[in-house]
């Protein structure tokens, strides 16, 4: 089991619903396949620094979780498979990222 | 004839005479790894305000004879941006941009 985070970048036409059930297909998709969710953030409607896809700005979503390796290739096949997804990258985290992963959301919390 | 025989005598000796003293500044402060000071383990690639400190105003990398950073944490830096610009966090190309 090791510790993951992805970033991705949904397209900015899509409605609210729509990014809802794209988000929750996903969490679906590694639920299903026996991770344990730590965290999930909403960035919102971010510029882009350069256009992709002709478009300036994206919807930005981050989740971290624990799951087994094997399960990324899958995973990461169902974002490149899914066309309102513009942009994805997942990472694995090592220790220090796991730590400073933490003092992010604590941070995070106390600023809301 | 003895100003001549003396200086003769200098030559052979290699001595070098300046007209004015060298001022040649010499105790110029030492850079340091700014990530090995104050204790920074993890460079993350989701913080564009901070990596846009370590790239120039075209959006390239700074070298580590301009920022003083350790090898170690300067390919930490390296990967950092060039994730954050596949996420389009960080521009691959720009103009102006301090």
């Amino acid at each position: 089991m090791n510790h993951y985070e992805t970033v991705f970048i949904l397209n900015p036409v899509l409605s609210e619903t729509q990014i809802e059930e794209t988000v929750k297909k996903f969490e679906d998709f590694l639920i299903k396949n026996g991770a344990k969710m730590v965290s999930k953030e909403n960035w919102g409607l971010k510029k882009l620094a350069y256009p992709i896809q002709h478009k300036k700005s994206g919807f930005y979503h981050l989740f971290e979780f624990i799951v087994d390796g094997s399960v990324i290739t899958p995973y990461e096949l169902e974002f490149i498979r899914d066309e309102r997804i513009m942009r994805f990258l997942t990472v694995k985290l090592d220790k220090h990222a796991i730590a400073w992963a933490e003092k992010r959301r604590t941070k995070l919390k106390v600023n809301a | 004839m003895a100003s001549i025989e003396q200086q003769a005598k200098a030559k052979k000796d290699g001595e070098i005479r300046y007209l004015t003293p060298l001022n040649i500044e010499t105790s110029k402060q030492k850079k340091y790894c700014r990530f090995k000071k104050s204790g920074i383990k993890y460079i993350d690639y989701k913080d564009p305000d901070f990596l846009m400190k370590l790239v120039n105003e075209q959006g390239k990398l700074l070298p580590r004879r301009l920022t003083g950073t350790s090898l170690k944490y300067q390919r930490k830096v390296a990967q950092a941006v060039k994730r954050a610009r596949h996420l389009a966090l960080m521009p691959y190309v720009g103009d102006m941009l301090k």
